[in-house]
């Protein structure tokens, strides 16, 4: 994959004495410091990263972190004082007034926290704006305007006025704006925090969706972490200004790089994003071409079992042996496990969360294997393992409360 | 008194300079004022000339339906502005109000001209906004009476020195309003025009005045207003119309046209004021 934003030690300075506060920015010092040496606001503080073709990318951090800055920066709603943004590898912190206007018309877009609908305009001349401002004929521009709305369910709603509709709905309009005029890549500020939380659900899910057909480039902000984990590719957690950990939503959360983003990432529901691949375990397994029951016998004595996982030569699963079985047969001296082999076990992919392994473990005798689309087998999760997943939290919880 | 220690500074001849600076504007720039004067004159004796020309039955017509369509089609606007016009023309008092709406009109649209780019000029620029602010104030505190000696020095006497002190007198509102209303259009409407590669121009015209259209014609509908009070005032320095009656009765004490012709002029405030309005609403 390609780098299609690259932000290089970008700063913001609000207020006056821009110099002298950069200066002190350079030289490592804290928001605080700068803010009583010189009244200066450090709004982000020399901030980096690459944001690749076609990811969602999501900038993760409480309200007056930076986030809103940063991305304001990237089609410079606010200027930089200092540092690069590179989109396709132009710079566009040194570009002039017409290459700016270029770059927001053909490759971003953004969607607005309180959706940035214009009132005055009805929902398909809001959905045209971006074409209207290039100059696209009225006829191409309507036409454009209508398949996006039409791509989100809005058709039907084009003559009406903002204010006519829903929450959710204009939030669907001001990303049908966004979408309009093909943008490569879309700037998300706070995009559905203005919704209540199942329509901002059901406005996750859509993106998603949208995203699988679209592939656009796609960096989106939030204070909600869950929310950050459920789109988010990757996650930058921004904190004073500063990005202080990049990395995919697993990462982030079995390797917090500090405290801050420890703290943060606390109050996370595990179940609903820990998945079957963080909390497996090798099996013990028996290999049907080489092995026999009296093997399995063997081993089940020594490692505890009482029952094992059966793979052919291709490390696909084939079933389990029970320890009464195995016992049986050895006792009737059959060689192989063709008559005692069950297959009622239950199967999942390492994707599962623990929240919905939770209730397939419940019901089941035996653990449950973690096989890839070939049906090879990868691991398996035990009861205990779900349990003690769901247990770590809780315990977190409560020394929370302390 | 006169030991006062501030007598230290001699009078400083204020009332001089400003009378030497009218003087040589007078002197200097006669042509251009004359020039103003007989093309306003013409203007505006053609266009009551214009109006004189509908017959009054017509005239009270259109204005009714116009302040029907206004009032969100209610029946209490235009029951009034029939009943108003009437009593004007049955005070003999119509060749007037046609010069004095000639006057307002005149007046307001110059004012609109001139102050809604001036109000879009200081919502742009914090430096036209630092200048222009003080200069309305003074504007619009110097006494009204104050605008007329200039005018006459410029223009002599007649309709447009009153024109000009009009102009004066009413062009704050707009500026103020136009600016305001830029103002307050939210920062996340004008950035979500510059997100979108709008110019400066199209951010103007497609998202911010019409955002601030309501505020602007509340800022018109002022400007109208007080382009009217200043006509009336204008009558002072020649300028025809119902403020003229109004003088005329002042001057000989006659207590009962005084009233005929003041009680016109609020009928004419109510019908401008309340059809501006209702316009507004929609």
């Amino acid at each position: 994959m390609a780098t299609k934003v690259e932000i290089q030690n970008l700063v913001k300075i609000f207020g006056k004495k821009e110099k002298q506060a950069l200066e002190l920015v350079k030289k490592g010092h804290s928001k605080e410091e700068i803010l009583e040496k010189t009244g200066a606001t450090v709004g982000v503080n020399q901030a980096s990263f690459k944001v690749e073709e076609g990811e969602i990318f999501v900038i993760m951090g409480l309200s007056g972190s930076g986030k809103s800055t940063l991305v304001r920066m990237l089609n410079r709603l606010i200027e930089p004082t200092e540092g690069n943004i590179l989109i396709d590898g132009e710079n566009v912190s040194q570009m002039n007034k017409e290459d700016l206007r270029r770059v927001r018309r053909e490759k971003l877009s953004m969607v607005f926290q309180n959706f940035g609908l214009f009132p005055h305009r009805t929902i398909l001349e809001n959905t045209e704006y971006g074409l209207e401002v290039q100059g696209v004929d009225k006829e191409t521009r309507q036409k454009k305007a209508e398949a996006a709305l039409d791509n989100a369910g809005l058709l039907p709603y084009k003559d009406q006025k903002p204010n006519q509709l829903s929450g959710g709905m204009q939030q669907r309009v001001g990303l049908a704006r966004a979408l309009a005029n093909d943008p490569e890549v879309l700037l998300m500020d706070e995009a559905f925090s203005a919704l209540d939380p199942l329509i901002r659900r059901d406005m996750q899910d859509e993106l998603l969706e949208m995203q699988e057909t679209m592939h656009k480039t796609i960096i989106f902000i939030t204070h909600d972490l869950n929310e950050s984990l459920r789109i988010g590719d990757r996650i930058a957690i921004m904190k004073d200004g500063e990005v202080v950990q990049v990395g995919t939503g697993e990462e982030i959360l079995t390797n917090p790089a500090n405290d801050y983003v420890e703290r943060f990432v606390e109050d996370v529901d595990r179940s609903k994003v820990l998945t079957a691949e963080n909390i497996m375990i090798r099996p013990q397994t028996l290999r049907a071409s080489k092995q026999g029951p009296r093997v399995a016998a063997q081993q089940m004595k020594a490692e505890g079992l009482s029952s094992m996982l059966v793979i052919d030569d291709n490390h696909q699963l084939k079933g389990y042996v029970t320890d009464k079985d195995v016992l049986s047969a050895v006792k009737s001296n059959i060689r192989n496990f063709d008559n005692i082999l069950r297959t009622d076990i239950p199967k999942v992919s390492k994707d599962t969360l623990i929240g919905d392994l939770y209730d397939i473990i419940y019901d089941s005798d035996t653990p449950v294997a973690v096989v890839d689309e070939n049906n090879r087998l990868e691991g398996i999760v035990i009861r205990s393992l779900v349990i003690g997943a769901l247990a770590k939290e809780r315990e977190e919880e409560s020394n929370n409360g302390e | 008194m006169e030991n006062s220690i501030l007598d230290v500074i001699p009078e400083i001849p204020v009332a001089d300079w400003m009378a030497t600076f009218i003087d040589w504007l007078t002197d200097n720039l006669s042509w251009l004022f004359d020039a103003l004067r007989d093309s306003g004159d013409w203007v505006m004796d053609s266009m009551t000339e214009l109006l004189l020309l509908i017959p009054p039955v017509v005239f009270i017509i259109l204005l009714t339906a116009l302040a029907f369509f206004a009032g969100s089609k209610k029946w209490g606007l235009p029951t009034f502005t029939v009943l108003g016009l009437l009593y004007i023309y049955n005070q003999g008092l119509w060749e007037p109000l046609m010069f004095t709406i000639t006057l307002v009109i005149v007046a307001s649209l110059l004012s609109i001209i001139i102050g809604v780019p001036l109000g879009i000029l200081m919502a742009k620029s914090e430096i036209a906004n630092f200048i222009i602010t003080p200069v309305l104030d003074f504007m619009q505190t110097m006494p009204a009476f104050v605008y007329l000696i200039p005018a006459v020095a410029f223009f002599g006497i007649g309709m447009v020195p009153g024109v000009f002190s009009a102009v004066i007198f009413a062009l704050p509102p707009t500026v103020r309003f136009t600016n305001l209303g830029i103002r307050q259009v939210s920062d996340e409407m004008v950035e979500a025009a510059q997100s979108f590669g709008s110019t400066g121009s199209q951010q103007l015209f497609k998202v911010e005045l019409p955002l601030a259209k309501a505020t602007i014609m509340a800022g018109i509908n002022q400007t109208v207003l007080l382009a009217l009070s200043m006509v009336v005032i204008a009558s002072m320095i020649g300028a025809p119309g119902l403020g003229e009656r109004v003088i005329n009765a002042l001057q000989r004490a006659q207590v009962g046209p005084g009233f005929v012709a003041g009680f016109a002029l609020v009928v004419l405030a109510i019908i401008l004021d309340r059809t501006l309005q209702g316009f507004n609403k929609d």
